[in-house]
């Protein structure tokens, strides 16, 4: 029987105790023994940003930490963006412009994102692919991404924003 | 079919159906997938390119607490493939591997780390081989032979087809150019490894979950090797993180996990590691190409002739359709009366090339448009010019027999051409003008692609997409089809287009879809034929349930059937929209008329006219057009290509939704500059034949800082085959932007980079061969000599041809 590591701290705002394996990295403890498997994984290798999660505020990629380090933190996932029923406005915006196509890298995107927002409301667009610049993507050539963000940043800073005609139409 | 002025959904930018879901993290991808009792599987595969297997012992690993089944190739004795000719492949390796990720054997335990460590108990003792390690060996070294099947030696396929006589072409020509050109092959790099999950009842039926973008053939294959009937497999698609080709294959994972899980009577999954994914392939083939053109002073093609040689890697998996697809699509952008195509693919020692986004057509297309590049200047004629003035007539047929319905390509260049104003930065062939400073450059280039391969993957008279729908009294409506979304909104198409003939809002429909027991058949996410297929079956099914609504709303209204309208959610009067019932109450009355409401609609894509051997890759019910223009910035002191900005016109016939096809353009673009500039399967120059870099880290994709600004402009000219007359857009936009790029380094630096990926190395080589005043170029100088058969050859349709290939007429003494 293998001895388990067993750890208190904050998930998505919630106390929680979890018990596992003490080699596993927080991305396994998250998918694994806490079944939020909306945190996903492209490499396990911190090649890709696609397990990107929050702690204590900061983008961290979850494949390179130890749930052990996890203890006493606040951990944020995708499972935690939304207040309630509400969703957060990038993943509104996420979902509106096909900033998400096959959506595999999508969880993480959003959490880069709202860290860039917490620390800058009005990034410029060098700003945004400056601060993505370690989540790869594959579907989107990152461009609807960036309009996601920006029209996101736009509104919470409760500012009217249209998004240029030619982001969804094409130009005339 | 609808009006195109009145429509309400189609032509919309609404978000994807599942698009909020993938944005909270609630959408289930297989290796989110957790069953009670579930056990983990995972591979051994070979370390060594090309091995006889002596000897395989597992009882160490069988030891193990924890461990409860390991299988060699002996328990899945049944060879699969996906294409009918090339069943070359078996779960696992039986006799011998040929290349150093085949899989050998395979365990299932209690978690991945004990699985992890049987699977390093299990011994195996191999007899190593000579390797084939290129197409250059594959052509000239016959033994040993990779596989006792083929064309001969080491060559998988040999085709050679000629329409019109190529010789008389050229003999008319003012002038005839021959290049040489190579395509590296690589990956598609999917973010989500490829993950499996298989679970077998206690009515020993068997159900898997699967990253698969064709779950139709992966059932076909899992009844085939585990001799059990299909109709006790159930193949369900989980949504694809991500396949772009390289999930199109039934994989040998996906056979593993059922045998297991028949094995042992619980759940087993698998989750591939990235750098087993690498393993997986199936990716771009590297391509060497001889091209052979014919023009007349105003650059009007005579005759081409097109060599191809592929590298197919260890297995068949694609790869005769791939060869065919390299000659293929040469004749639907600009005029060539006479065409003969040879090619050939060879097996190596490597992970196995398949389709990747384009499949098999962005090589060529990159060989012909610098030579046509390279024709413009020798003839000096405007490079727009030479493309715009030869355009394939609308409503035509190609002398390869492809028939052509609606042609925008002439509208995408005029677009691309004025918003790149080429006019004012392009320096025509005369160095010492410049228009825009050395180390800038423009370039274009212009492609087509299929929308759907007219024909299916093996010989049948049946639809090749289904679609179900089932209304009920509450006013829910169930759309139901075999199709698999991979990204692309494949789902959100079958809901758009419903919710646009019923009247009502699309995020009212329940779409369920890729699971072989419920749905009706769709053959996959391949050859961009989802939205034109899926969209004319989900069509006819549509009108089916509206035309049941209206007789019966007709019938309780006194309104004639002609007067009545479906639209925001109910069914009215047009000339006098107070009189009518909401949707709901439609489908009741129709209920209580009818019965219980099902309607169904299949399509099946037109005849092609051509009947010759090998007419079946290229035909296809519509072709979508591409034109690009690149502008580069190269740097001579470090070779640094830096691609500025893609202008990049699309013909889409009609935009289902805007919004989607807009991502599939940017995203090709993106998809395209990866491979333009620094993407490559490579192998160590040795005979171990080992992958360079199967790590995301070392394989560079494209990050948000190399990724360039795109300017998109979509062009509608409706085709009459497509729904409302959409064409494609998940693969074509790739195609037109390789060449461009290095048309535009051509224009920067006035050094021909005649290969991809054009990495600093090879242009700083070129421009030092320039310096020393020798041939400013990079690339390949020549083919190997093979033995080509005798051609098939066909009569074009301008000469009368018939589709049918001449009689033979031995020649040989």
């Amino acid at each position: 029987m293998k001895q388990k590591a067993h750890i208190t701290f904050r998930l998505n705002g919630e106390q929680t105790e979890v018990a596992f394996a003490p080699h596993k990295t927080l991305l396994e403890v998250l998918r694994e023994d806490l079944n939020l498997t909306g945190t996903k994984h492209g490499c396990e290798l911190g090649e890709c940003g696609t397990c990107t999660v929050l702690v204590d505020g900061k983008s961290i990629l979850s494949c390179l930490m130890l749930g052990l380090e996890a203890e006493g933190r606040e951990v944020k996932t995708i499972e935690g963006m939304a207040e309630g029923a509400e969703l957060h406005p990038l993943q509104q915006t996420f979902a509106d412009l096909g900033a998400a196509q096959c959506g595999y890298c999508s969880p993480g995107f959003l959490l880069v994102a709202e860290e860039l927002l917490k620390n800058n409301p009005k990034p410029s667009r060098a700003e945004i692919q400056e601060a993505l610049s370690g989540n790869l993507c594959r579907c989107t050539g990152y461009i609807k991404i960036y309009e996601a963000v920006e029209l996101a940043a736009a509104k919470m800073r409760g500012e009217e924003y249209e998004l240029p005609r030619e982001a969804v139409y094409g130009l005339e | 079919m609808s009006k195109n002025e009145s429509l309400n959904i189609v032509g919309k930018p609404f978000r994807k159906v599942d698009a909020r879901a993938k944005c909270v993290g609630q959408t289930k991808f297989a290796d989110d997938i957790v069953l009670p009792r579930m056990l983990y599987c995972k591979i051994l595969r070979s370390h060594l390119p090309h091995a006889n297997i002596k000897r395989i012992d597992a009882s160490k690993a069988l030891a193990l607490p924890g461990v409860f089944a390991v299988i060699t190739g002996k328990d899945l004795p049944i060879p699969y493939g996906i294409l009918p000719v090339s069943q070359d492949e078996h779960a696992l390796c039986i006799d011998k591997v040929r290349f150093i990720g085949d899989p050998v054997a395979a365990v299932a335990a209690i978690d991945e780390d004990v699985a992890f460590d049987a699977m390093n108990l299990i011994e195996v003792e191999y007899e190593p081989l000579n390797t084939i390690s290129s197409i250059e060996e594959g052509v000239m070294v016959d033994e040993p032979r990779i596989h006792d099947y083929g064309d001969s030696g080491n060559i998988h396929k040999k085709v050679s087809l000629e329409f019109g006589e190529v010789e008389v072409g050229f003999a008319e020509a003012d002038l005839v150019r021959e290049d040489v050109f190579f395509y590296e092959g690589n990956t598609h790099l999917p973010m989500e490894q490829h993950a499996a999950v298989a679970h077998y009842d206690s009515d020993k039926k068997i159900t898997l979950w699967s990253s698969t973008q064709t779950p139709h053939y992966v059932h076909r294959a899992l009844a085939k090797v585990l001799e059990i009937p299909a109709s006790h497999i159930r193949v369900i698609a989980t949504p694809n993180g991500g396949g772009f080709g390289g999930k199109s294959d039934p994989f040998n994972h996906e056979v593993v996990v059922c045998k297991l899980a028949m094995i042992t009577g619980r759940p087993v999954k698998v989750t591939l590691t990235r750098e087993e994914v690498f393993y997986c392939h199936r990716g771009r083939h590297p391509v060497l190409m001889k091209i052979k053109t014919g023009v007349k002073k105003d650059g009007a093609i005579t005759g081409m002739h097109f060599q191809s040689f592929l590298d197919g890697g260890a297995y068949g998996s694609y790869g005769v359709a791939s060869t065919f697809y390299t000659g293929a699509l040469q004749t639907v952008t600009y005029n060539v009366p006479r065409y003969q195509f040879d090619g050939v693919r060879v097996f190596t020692n490597k992970p196995p090339c398949g389709p990747k986004r384009g499949h098999g057509t962005p090589q060529p297309r990159f060989g012909l448009e610098i030579q046509i590049d390279k024709i413009a200047e020798q003839l000096k004629l405007d490079p727009v010019a030479i493309r715009r003035n030869h355009l394939v007539e609308p409503n035509s047929t190609t002398a390869n027999y492809l028939r052509i319905g609606s042609m925008g390509l002439g509208k995408c260049i005029d677009k691309v051409v004025e918003g790149s104003d080429w006019k004012s930065k392009f320096s025509g062939w005369d160095q010492s003008n410049r228009k825009l400073p050395f180390g800038k450059g423009i370039g274009i280039a212009c492609s087509s692609y299929i929308c759907g391969a007219g024909l299916p993957i093996y010989w049948n008279n049946m639809p090749q997409s289904g679609v179900q729908l089932r209304l009920d009294r509450q006013g829910g409506v169930c759309v139901m089809c075999g199709s698999t979304d991979i990204g692309q909104g494949s789902d959100s198409i079958l809901a758009y287009i419903v919710a646009e003939i019923l009247g009502i809002d699309p995020f009212d429909i329940r779409v369920v879809t890729a699971d072989t027991d419920l749905t009706p058949v769709d053959l996959g996410s391949y050859s961009s034929r989802v939205t034109l297929m899926t969209g004319n079956a989900a069509i006819q099914a549509a009108e089916r349930a509206r035309e049941l609504l209206v007789m019966a709303v007709s019938e309780k209204l006194g309104v004639p059937i002609e007067n009545l309208s479906l639209a925001e959610r109910r069914v009215f009067d047009v000339e006098n929209p107070d009189t009518g019932v909401s949707f709901a109450e439609a489908v009741v009355l129709a209920e209580s008329k009818f019965g219980t409401i099902g309607t169904v609609g299949s399509y099946t894509p037109p005849r092609s006219p051509g009947k010759y051997k090998g007419s079946g890759v290229g035909p296809s019910p519509a072709y979508s057009y591409s034109a690009a223009v690149a502008e580069v910035d190269v740097d001579p002191d470090t070779g640094i290509v830096v691609v500025e900005r893609v202008w990049i016109a699309h013909d889409i016939g009609k935009s289902i939704n805007p919004m989607l096809v807009m991502g599939q353009v940017e995203g090709s673009v993106y998809m395209a500059l990866g491979e333009t500039l620094m993407e490559e399967m490579t192998y160590r120059a040795n005979r171990n034949v080992v992958h360079k870099f199967p790590s995301m880290l070392e394989y560079k994709s494209p990050t948000t800082l190399e990724m360039c600004d795109v300017k998109t402009y979509l062009i509608e000219d409706p085709d009459p085959n497509g729904p409302y007359g959409a064409k494609e857009v998940g693969q074509g936009p790739l195609l037109p932007v390789p060449p461009a790029v290095a048309n535009a380094v051509y224009d920067a630096v006035g050094v021909r980079i005649d290969e991809v990926p054009i990495t600093p190395e090879k242009v700083l080589k070129a421009l030092r061969e320039k310096s020393r005043g020798r041939d400013g170029r990079y690339g390949p100088v020549s083919v190997p000599n093979v033995d080509w058969p005798e051609p098939l050859r066909v009569l074009t349709p301008a000469e009368g041809g018939d589709g049918k290939e001449m009689p033979r007429i031995a020649v040989h003494s």
